[in-house]
């Protein structure tokens, strides 16, 4: 029956659920599709990271990618699915970030202090490397495989010899001489003079190792036809685990402290990473070059968010009380004015005020104080003054928008009871209006302290933390938060880059802003309690 | 922009019937009290407005001003020319369109990446209940306690680690600056887009799951759909966010034909403040433009997103 008239409504059912049908195919389709991506990088990472004997890495990515296949291929396990892409990233940039950021405040990692101490000795010992005066010369060539370059000396007694940057000189294969100076090798190409001089720099920074002992010295040229002897003027003492200076008879030992030091304290860099436990947050709140300034910087960073939070808050409540009321024309206008600051991006406000605000040629000082030089950003005392109200000018707009949406949802009804009950316009503020602002606005407050407590952006780009503090050696200026200090103690190019204290400084500040974050929504909930 | 009038005759007290009433009920002290706050009131409200105000269009009038410095700058509107704005592009020192490129195709990228990861992970969060639930919603927040900004040393060590290994995504690479913003995905936007997610009624999906549909499908056409309005507005933040960083980008792109704006045009000022200057506020005025634009059209959900998100 069914063959020859089927019933209308199973033929009105199957076209619905065919497309049903073949969307889940396609969904499976782009599914396996992803996955397929996902594990051909996978292999090429591991590939790769074998090629580079990165083995706990390797274990790790292929462990990760397991993972994942996993999620995706089984049945159920819904919810992980849509919540592993995202977790993945969360996992990688900033739960490893944080862990790292910890780990790197606990070593001396910085500049002099990067790399092993194996590094570190292979590189005292090239850079002690001098021509000393009864250096033997060598006939050599330069020769080239592969784009890596090699050098072809012939020794005193006629053999040749080959070897490169950290391959020590051995016996050359198949080696052709020319009046009894080897020019070619088997397997290598003899570079000619016009390729020796594109290649200069390369050839005049290679040391050829004489032997596997780089104590014996190593071979350098500076025009690739002749090669000098060099040798180290430090040793290094594998028994005493220590470097000797030949001419000077100074011992550099091994001490603990990351680098081989003299007995006067002298020390040979590069060094090498090394954990140093609780140093760079001893050195932090002891060592006067470091605590006083970091002192300055804490204070000021509490000043500049606490004050910008309770100036922002003020100018922005008042102007939206005060653009409440329904008598004042040109409401709408008014209020898309009062929050452009909010709409411009922030980083170019900066800009813009630090050319303001230039006390030889900006805009303030020329026009309307008439030609006057006051060094807004440039006087310590000044340029936190300055700081403090670009920062309520860039602030505010956000305070003003929350404060006017938080007052028209306060109920007519409350205002007019304590009108009725004799309340004149600022106790109605400060009892019914203030007291209903807060219990919305409260959170956003302390938001805006931890997200002011790292404004990086407006110290940095109005006035990259100066000016300096000239009374101490630490690259700090008058206007610098911690956030800004991180960033010039890592990266600063007028002192040396340490990583090791600035990752200190981050993990202060993370304690810091995660203590009053705790202490301020612990608060607010008790303010949602009581209303 | 959104410059529109209110509809001003119910509120003014010379044409409103009850107006009068209560004037002429309140005695004439008080009724001139009112007319001093009132005019107090347009007395703030100019001068606040004409503070906000005032700084751009400065570097308006800079952009336009060809005579090309800092000092020149301070004559506003004096003369009206185009001339910085084609230096701008024409100065190969200063490779404003690439700067211009790079932050559209960073930013874009990461709010991308983040409205998507963050949907799926709003998406199950609103939809499905699982154990570990509530425990994930709080990680997410307390993980914002430590901002990627305070790691920039961690971040910038590892970027070096990782382009040691594979160049592609290390030091110099805007694809590896991405997956680094792409950390942050998962965060305060989230929480937007779960609170919103919540409002939509799931009796919609209940509707659909008897059609046939699956989650996946629910997801996209349902769920994403409806909640446009906030994906605009997250999307939206996060490309602001992404685009004013200065941090992390100005340590993982040294190459300035690579940089943003944010980095490239601090650069490229701070070298030579003045003489740079008409040229920066044409480069300036253009990069702000879009976001201003995009904020007044967004506002309405930008504010509601501002309040509520940072509430729960």
């Amino acid at each position: 029956m069914t063959l020859i008239s089927p019933s209308p409504r199973r033929a009105s059912r199957r076209p619905a659920s065919a497309p049903t049908a073949s969307r889940s195919l396609a969904g499976m389709l782009v599914k396996i599709a992803a996955l397929g991506v996902l594990d051909a990088l996978v292999v090429y990472a591991c590939f790769v990271l074998a090629m580079d004997d990165s083995w706990t890495l390797l274990v790790l990515v292929a462990l990760a990618a397991a993972v994942i296949n996993w999620v995706y291929l089984r049945r159920g396990g819904l919810p992980a699915k849509y919540l592993l892409p995202g977790t993945v990233f969360l996992v990688v940039f900033q739960l490893y970030v944080v862990v790292y950021s910890g780990y790197i405040a606990f070593t001396n990692y910085g500049d002099g202090h990067v790399g092993t101490k194996d590094d570190a000795i292979a590189v005292l010992i090239e850079k002690s490397l001098t021509k000393t005066a009864d250096s033997p010369a060598y006939d050599m060539v330069v020769l080239e495989r592969a784009g890596e370059l090699s050098f072809l000396v012939t020794e005193d007694d006629g053999t040749a010899r080959i070897g490169g940057e950290g391959r020590p000189l051995t016996t050359a294969p198949g080696a052709e001489f020319e009046d009894g100076i080897a020019v070619a090798a088997e397997g290598y190409t003899t570079l000619d003079l016009a390729h020796r001089f594109s290649r200069q720099e390369e050839i005049a920074g290679m040391s050829v190792p004489l032997s596997d002992d780089l104590d014996e010295g190593a071979l350098r040229t500076k025009d690739g036809t002749t090669a000098y002897a060099y040798a180290a003027t430090m040793r290094y003492d594998e028994e005493q685990d220590a470097f000797v200076d030949a001419a000077r008879g100074t011992v550099y030992r091994d001490s603990g402290l990351g680098a081989f030091t003299a007995d006067d304290g002298e020390q040979l860099l590069p060094g090498w990473k090394i954990e140093v436990g609780f140093d760079n947050f001893a050195r932090a709140f002891t060592e006067p070059s470091v605590r006083g300034p970091l002192l300055q910087v804490i204070v000021w960073t509490f000043v500049f968010a606490g004050f910008t939070v309770a100036a922002t808050f003020a100018v922005g409540v008042f102007l939206a009380m005060i653009l409440n009321n329904p008598r004042v024309r040109f409401r709408r206008t008014f209020r898309v004015l009062l929050i452009l600051p909010y709409a411009f991006p922030a980083f170019l406000s900066a800009l813009i005020w630090s050319g303001l605000l230039n006390s030889q040629f900006g805009f303030v000082n020329q026009v309307l104080l008439g030609g006057a030089e006051v060094p807004w950003l440039t006087d310590p005392l000044l340029a936190k003054v300055s700081i403090l109200l670009v920062n309520l000018w860039l602030g505010y707009p956000y305070m003003f928008l929350v404060a006017t949406g938080a007052l028209q949802s306060i109920p007519e009804e409350y205002v007019e009871a304590a009108r009725v009950d004799g309340a004149g316009a600022w106790s109605v503020f400060r009892r019914i209006k203030l007291p209903l602002l807060m219990v919305t606005m409260a959170p956003l407050m302390i938001a805006a302290f931890a997200f002011n407590f790292n404004n990086f952006n407006v110290i940095y780009l109005l006035t990259e933390g100066g000016p300096q503090d000239i009374s101490t050696d630490m690259n700090v200026g008058a206007t610098d938060i911690l956030i800004t200090l991180v960033y010039k103690v890592a990266f600063g190019e007028t002192s040396g880059r340490d990583y090791g204290l600035a990752s200190a400084f981050s993990i202060i500040i993370f304690l810091l802003v995660a203590g009053i974050s705790l202490i301020g929504f612990r608060r607010t909930k008790a303010l949602e309690e009581i209303h | 922009m959104a410059a529109v009038t209110e509809p001003t005759t119910r509120s003014n007290p010379a044409v409103d019937p009850r107006g009068q009433d209560r004037r002429r009920a309140s005695g004439p002290s008080q009724r001139r009290r009112g007319v001093l706050a009132l005019a107090g009131t347009y007395a703030v409200a100019i001068v606040a407005s004409a503070i906000a105000v005032f700084p751009i269009l400065y570097i308006v009038s800079a952009s336009l001003n060809p005579n090309g410095s800092l000092v020149g700058a301070n004559a506003m509107f004096s003369s009206i020319d185009i001339a910085n704005y084609v230096t701008l592009f024409t100065t190969p020192a200063q490779p404003y369109l690439a700067w211009f490129g790079n932050t559209l195709m960073i930013g874009l990228s990461a709010a991308a990446g983040t409205v998507f990861l963050g949907a799926l992970a709003a998406y199950a969060f609103s939809r499905m209940r699982f154990s570990g639930r509530r425990f994930g919603l709080t990680a997410i927040l307390v993980v914002q306690l430590f901002p990627q900004l305070l790691g920039v040393v961690a971040i910038f060590l590892m970027v070096t680690a990782i382009g040691d290994i594979f160049p592609a995504l290390g030091l110099d690479s805007q694809m590896g600056l991405i997956l680094v913003y792409l950390g942050g995905a998962l965060g305060v936007n989230t929480y937007l887009m779960y609170g919103f997610f919540n409002t939509v009624p799931s009796s919609i999906d209940e509707a659909a799951k008897l059609d046939g549909a699956g989650h996946a499908r629910i997801f996209f056409t349902i769920i994403l759909r409806l909640s446009a309005p906030i994906l605009a507005v997250v999307g939206l933040l996060s490309f602001i966010g992404t685009a004013s960083e200065f941090v992390v980008a100005s340590v993982v792109l040294a190459d300035p034909a690579k940089q943003t704006l944010a980095v490239g045009l601090f650069q490229f000022v701070s070298q030579e403040t003045s003489a740079n200057w008409p040229v920066f506020a044409a480069g300036a005025v253009l990069a702000a433009l879009p976001v201003v634009v995009l904020f007044f059209l967004l506002q309405k959900y930008i504010v509601g997103g501002l309040t509520t998100g940072a509430v729960k």
